[in-house]
């Protein structure tokens, strides 16, 4: 790590790492230097001139070095003319700061004074009212009375939109920059900018859509005045109303840490609703950031459509009916089935309620296998129980002779969060190889950027060594090798060789076992690692342990479905009908599906069981990085609902007749079977995963870097579980098992992540639509060609049976012989579909 | 005297290359390209020379700052002239323009730059012509280009054009508006020499610094020191505009006196009318305003010091007995208030309170808690701002209560609310 340096803060010796600004350096002993434009994770600009401190320097002889001393045999220190802005100025050794002195307190007040004669002082009305840094340091360093005449002040615009989610107040705007500054810095998005000079500087939108970022929302955090605010909370409820819960983003592998701030009220009919999302501290994971569809994308949980009433079909209909009957009805029925049950679930499950799925049928259904997640795309969860980034680790270290390799997934739509980190890892001099069958955001970071032909990754992952001397040095000689992997235009059982290949790699060179290296999945789902760890699989038991008599996976159950091999199946959380992985009920006799809504697969059900979304109970997820997340209630329960992991824990009790009691909580699922059984775990519970360490830089406190109470993590930061590699026993290469991967010959179908995809979730935030990716046919211009397709023609994709409408779009970056699909929900068969043209081109 | 900035004063047409290299031109170009960089900046060094935009800082220290052996150095050229009442570059550059190309082209030389880049005022797009015709014959000549005149040295002259703001003058702002960012100043360190246009290290010089460059060259350090002041030596271009009979550019030794520049024959000639001095802005709007009792003192960089005030560009605008300093105040708040970039807050928000504080004054509605509150104003942006134009706002403000506190007086009323004494707080 950096030098420490040594500096006096107010008569406090501390001692911060050499590069440390004043502002940060003082915040570590707990003195706060008031700040508007500075934030610790952007370049300071000293604007605001809030932070204004006396600094000094010890004098030393020129010729000889030596430190000068006063008559009375102290230190003589240079004190220089002005006072300084503490956020531009960084430690030096015996460097003395004073900010308590009368002069800095004049100083802060003056500029508080000057801040106000602009301000429209509505803080009455203000969404950052109560948790606002300058009405907190106006309170601190503010006069009483204002000696500006009110009419003098400058009016502006109230209400500008920044597009459509995120609006200006030009008048509250303290011109501080810190949007623009993240935006430019943090978030490689440069869409907003300053227009115009002195009082006139304002902050305009150059995009189109206007503020056109996965990261807009972070701003409206980072803001110190009630400027910039969302289109989703803007004047939706006062700070001091709304109650903090500490959860999950439930959208992708990385586990951003959230808070929900919800409020009861009278206008939602008494229920406590959610009233925003916003990022919660961790450093490992997200630092103090979130992706707009993790701020946004919560509407679902309180959709009107929910289900509600557990439903069971009678007459041909599913008609509601008490927890009690259905229950009774779904474990006489899953018991009298016997070895001829099976279940899939879904991988945004909790850990506990996947516990639970596996325990109902290895336990209450004695021994049957026959579980699986519903929907594989990505393999790899055996390999990265042994050779993923090590425990201890955090991406945020990564920089200067380490190395990150990224393939077969674009981190920017899919996981956004990894690409900002590892951006800026590469930012700090980590080098970064990026191997893909097309150009993704992260290759203009990469060091090495490499198009296969499509199959192809296997074979390049396999020859990293060998392929080019550079990038083989980088790789090899990397002091840390992290390796992102996805499953971009790979079938599911391409993505476990390319695992397996991958975790060789990382063998061969010795980069297991210690922290910040090792192989990270970019799995699709939040908690695709957990279904892992909890063996919702054909073949391991809990901790990894192969099953000697493993049951059918995913693929046989749906062929036995059909063919009549199956006769009962019991779905969680997933939806493989509308997935196109089941054309129907088959053969089946029962099915059971538990659900947050009668998706196409629930409607064909016997029973539909009303799940709880994630806002309204408890339970852990497990990210990519193997961490082990608590999350927490936010809102009450959506009409009848139970978590699903008290559901399956019910049926476990009907079915054992009582020997197998439900558990009164989730935490004791957790403590006393998952600890239990996975290896892995056994140090975790709910009070290890929820405890709490100092995180720099400081958030929450006295409101100087971030207002609000929902920054400061006082939930747990997690726990990330060791990768059997980091045990002492040498580990033997994985068999990779050989595949042919050619492709039929033509053009070849590969459907693209879209951050903003069309789906169940989705579509019920209603301020994202117009930022819904359209369905896309991305085509090279010679392809085209051969095709007869022009751009922006319709055209409609056959998949099965099903056609899906999309529009051709003729682009430089696309890889010849290649179609990129991009805005459709993933589909089983979207990669065979037939592209049929519609007649008539579109025109503008 | 025969002028050594302002020549095209004495020979005519010098601004086409031919009539310069008749009279000398280039030779000092040409006697560098075969000098040690070094000692180019030693001599410049030697001469005293210091920077002739304001800030009077040493030109060869400047220099020696660039790190030696950076792999690419700029030099830029400021033409900026937004100072109110500055209008010396505009002359020399329109008149004799190959002087200053010669003279940034040493500078280049100097410190290892292969580019010059002149930053011209927005407002100066027609002035440019002559400027752009020298640097295209300078071209042809070979003494810009790849390879100047055999030496292995090459260097590119660019004319860019700011689009009109004062700010842009500050070199940070400059260079922060060349690069096609917002003018706006940023906060040193980093200092221009070591990250500066494009984060190179680049050396910025006033116009008119680098017109004494040929000069120094070819006449030696020694000579140069015989002009002017021991502290501040070499000729100045004095912009004299206001209440005088012979308003315009004069080039004079520094040391000269103030009143001499104002009322002597060869100058300005006194004011019109025979009305009575009243005040002497001595640097555009941004210097402290200097009264008659302050006029003895020389004009150099350390003479008006003295008495509270800066030399500054030395662009003296004079003011007769009829003015009222609170309306030259206001004006002078007017063009800071437009000219702030807002960056900082004291700076944005100051100049416009300021504003409104003078013209409530002015129209007859202020109190004398408002000129108390105005004062104080003023003193609260000092120190605190990132650049010098919140600093130099400060200045026609506090001068003028200072040594004019019956201009107000007359237009206030007594301030109900708050008793004088302790109204400043």
């Amino acid at each position: 790590m950096s030098d420490l340096v040594s500096i006096n803060v107010d008569g406090v010796d501390i001692e911060v790492p050499a590069g440390t600004t004043v502002v940060d350096a003082a915040m570590r002993a707990d003195i706060q230097i008031p700040v508007f434009c500075h934030h610790p994770k952007l370049e300071p600009v000293g604007m605001c001139r809030m932070c204004l401190v006396r600094i000094g320097m010890p004098v030393r002889d020129r010729a000889t070095g030596e430190l000068l001393k006063e008559p009375d045999g102290s230190v003589q220190y240079n004190w220089g003319r002005t006072l300084q802005t503490g956020c531009t100025v960084r430690v030096a050794p015996g460097m003395h700061v004073v900010t308590n002195s009368a002069e800095a307190k004049d100083a802060r007040d003056d500029i508080i004074e000057f801040l106000l004669t602009s301000h429209p002082l509505d803080c009455p009305i203000c969404d950052k009212g109560g948790e606002c840094p300058l009405q907190n340091l106006t309170m601190a360093h503010g006069g009483g009375t204002s000696r500006f005449n009110f009419n003098d002040k400058l009016t502006n615009d109230k209400s500008v939109p920044l597009g459509e989610l995120i609006y200006l107040d030009r008048e509250r705007c303290i011109q501080c920059a810190r949007c623009t500054r993240f935006q430019s810095e943090i978030a490689d998005d440069p869409v907003i900018a300053f227009h115009n000079r002195g009082r006139h500087l304002e902050i305009v939108t150059m995009s189109d859509p206007g503020f056109d970022s996965y990261w807009s929302g972070n701003t409206t955090d980072i803001c110190p005045v009630g400027a910039l605010t969302t289109a989703d909370f803007r004047f939706g409820a006062r700070p001091w109303e709304l109650t903090p819960a500490a959860t999950l983003s439930p959208h992708d592998a990385a586990g951003e840490n959230i808070t929900v701030s919800t409020r009861r009220e009278a206008k939602s009919g008494g229920r406590v609703v959610v009233k925003r999302i916003m990022p919660r501290q961790n450093e490992w994971v997200n630092e103090i950031w979130i992706s707009d569809r993790t701020r946004f994308v919560h509407h679902f949980a309180e959709a009107a459509d929910r289900l509600k009433m557990p439903l069971v079909r009678k007459n041909g209909q599913l008609t509601p009916t008490t927890w009690d009957e259905a229950l009774t009805l779904v474990a006489e029925k899953l018991a009298a089935t016997g070895e001829q049950a099976a279940g899939l679930a879904g991988d945004r499950l909790s850990n506990e309620d996947l516990f639970m799925f596996q325990k109902l049928f290895r336990k209450a259904l004695n021994k049957n296998n026959n579980i699986d997640l519903a929907n594989k795309r990505l393999a790899g969860g055996d390999v990265t129980a042994d050779v993923g980034i090590a425990s201890g680790s955090n991406l945020g270290d990564l920089g200067k002779g380490d190395t990150i390799v990224v393939i077969a997934t674009d981190l920017h739509e899919e996981v956004p969060i990894w690409w900002l980190r590892v951006k800026q890892a590469s930012e700090r001099g980590a080098r970064l190889i990026v191997l893909n069958v097309r150009e993704t955001r992260l290759d203009k970071h990469a060091s090495f950027v490499m198009h296969y032909a499509p199959g192809q990754a296997i074979a390049v992952a396999g020859n990293l060594l060998e392929h080019d001397e550079e990038v083989a040095t980088a790789v090899r000689d990397a002091d840390n090798l992290v390796i992102f992997y996805g499953y971009e235009g790979l079938s599911y059982d391409e993505t476990d060789a390319l695992a397996r290949t991958l975790g060789n790699l990382l063998l061969e060179t010795e980069h297991v076992g210690r922290p910040n290296n090792g192989l990270i999945a970019v799995w699709p789902r939040n908690n695709t690692q957990g279904v892992w760890d909890m063996a919702v699989h054909p073949g391991l038991t809990p901790g990894y342990r192969a099953d000697r008599n493993p049951g059918l996976d995913a693929n046989a159950i749906y062929a036995g479905a059909e063919s009549g091999d199956i006769t009962a199946l019991y779905i969680v959380g997933a939806d493989p009908v509308g997935d196109g992985l089941m054309p129907g009920r088959g053969a089946l006799d029962f099915m059971v599906v538990q659900e947050l809504f009668l998706t196409e697969t629930a409607q064909l059900a016997d029973v539909v069981l009303p799940a709880q979304s994630w806002l309204e109970r408890d339970g852990t997820f497990t990210n990519g990085e193997r961490r082990v997340q608590r999350y927490n209630p936010a809102i009450q329960k959506v009409g009848d609902s139970r978590p699903d992991w008290q559901i399956l824990a019910q049926v476990i009790e009907k079915i054992t007749e009582g020997s197998e009691k439900t558990p009164f909580a989730a935490s004791l699922v957790f403590s006393k079977e998952i600890a239990k059984s996975v290896r892995a775990y056994k140090d975790m519970d709910y009070r290890t995963l929820g405890q709490v360490v100092e995180q720099f830089p400081k958030v929450g406190g006295d409101d100087l870097y971030y207002g609000g109470t929902s920054y400061a993590n006082e939930a747990g930061i997690g726990q990330q579980w060791s990768a059997s590699a980091e045990s002492k026993k040498p580990k033997k290469p994985f068999d990779v098992p050989e595949l042919d991967v050619t492709r039929p010959a033509g053009l070849v179908l590969l459907r693209v992540a879209a951050l903003y995809t069309p789906g169940t979730l989705n579509q019920y935030s209603e301020l994202l639509h117009a930022r819904m990716a359209k369905p896309t046919v991305m085509l090279h211009y010679a392809d085209a060609d051969q095709l007869g397709i022009a751009d922006g023609m319709s055209l409609v994709l056959r998949v099965n049976g099903t056609e899906l409408p999309a529009t051709a779009s003729i682009q430089d970056g696309v890889p010849s012989g290649v179609a990129l699909l991009r805005g459709f929900a993933w589909r089983k068969g979207l990669e065979s579909a037939e592209i049929v043209k519609v007649q008539t081109p579109i025109t503008a | 005297m025969k002028h050594v900035l302002l020549r095209h004063r004495d020979v005519p047409d010098i601004h086409k290359l031919e009539v310069y290299r008749k009279n000398g031109g280039y030779e000092a170009w040409q006697q560098v390209l075969k000098m040690q960089p070094a000692d180019v900046i030693d001599v410049v060094k030697a001469s005293g020379l210091r920077g002739r935009g304001g800030a009077g800082f040493p030109t060869g220290i400047k220099w020696s700052f660039i790190p030696k052996g950076a792999e690419e150095v700029y030099v830029v050229i400021n033409t900026d002239e937004s100072e109110t009442g500055t209008f010396k570059d505009r002359e020399l550059l329109e008149r004799n323009p190959h002087q200053v190309i010669e003279g940034a082209l040493i500078a280049a030389y100097a410190v290892g730059a292969k580019a010059i880049y002149n930053y011209w005022r927005g407002e100066y797009m027609d002035a440019a012509h002559e400027c752009q015709a020298a640097v295209k014959e300078a071209y042809e000549a070979g003494l810009i280009g790849e390879n100047i005149l055999e030496s292995g040295f090459s260097c590119d002259f660019y004319n860019h054009f700011g689009a009109g703001a004062y700010i842009c003058g500050e070199e940070t702002a400059l260079l922060n508006s060349l690069m096609g960012y917002l003018g706006q100043p940023w906060s040193k360190p980093p200092f221009p020499a070591i990250e500066g246009l494009y984060a190179k290290p680049t050396v910025v010089n006033n116009t008119e610094t680098m017109a004494n460059i040929p000069p120094i060259i070819v006449n030696g350090a020694d000579w140069y020191r015989q002009i002017g002041t021991e502290r501040s030596p070499g000729p100045k271009i004095a912009c004299l505009s206001g209440h005088v009979n012979k308003p315009g550019n004069y080039e004079v030794p520094l040391g000269i006196t103030y009143r001499e520049l104002i009322f002597g024959e060869a100058y300005g000639g006194g004011i019109p009318g025979g009305k009575a001095f009243k005040a002497l802005l001595p640097s555009g709007g941004s210097g402290p305003i200097m009264i008659d009792e302050h006029l003895d003192v020389p004009m150099t960089f350390e003479g008006p010091e003295t008495v509270g005030s800066v030399m500054g560009s030395a662009s003296l605008i004079v003011m007769d007995e009829t003015v009222n300093m609170v309306w030259a105040t206001t004006k002078a708040i007017h063009f800071f208030h437009h000219e702030s970039c807002g960056k900082c807050t004291p700076c944005r928000e100051g100049t416009y309170w300021m504003e409104q504080l003078l013209h409530r004054i002015m129209e007859g509605h202020g109190t004398e808690r408002d000129v108390r509150v105005l004062e104080n104003v003023a003193e609260n942006i000092g120190g605190k701002t990132l650049c010098a134009l919140g600093e130099f706002a400060r200045n026609p403000v506090l001068s003028s209560i200072k040594h004019f506190p019956e201009d107000y007086r007359a237009l206030v009323q007594p301030s109900a609310e708050i008793p004088l004494a302790v109204a400043a707080d």
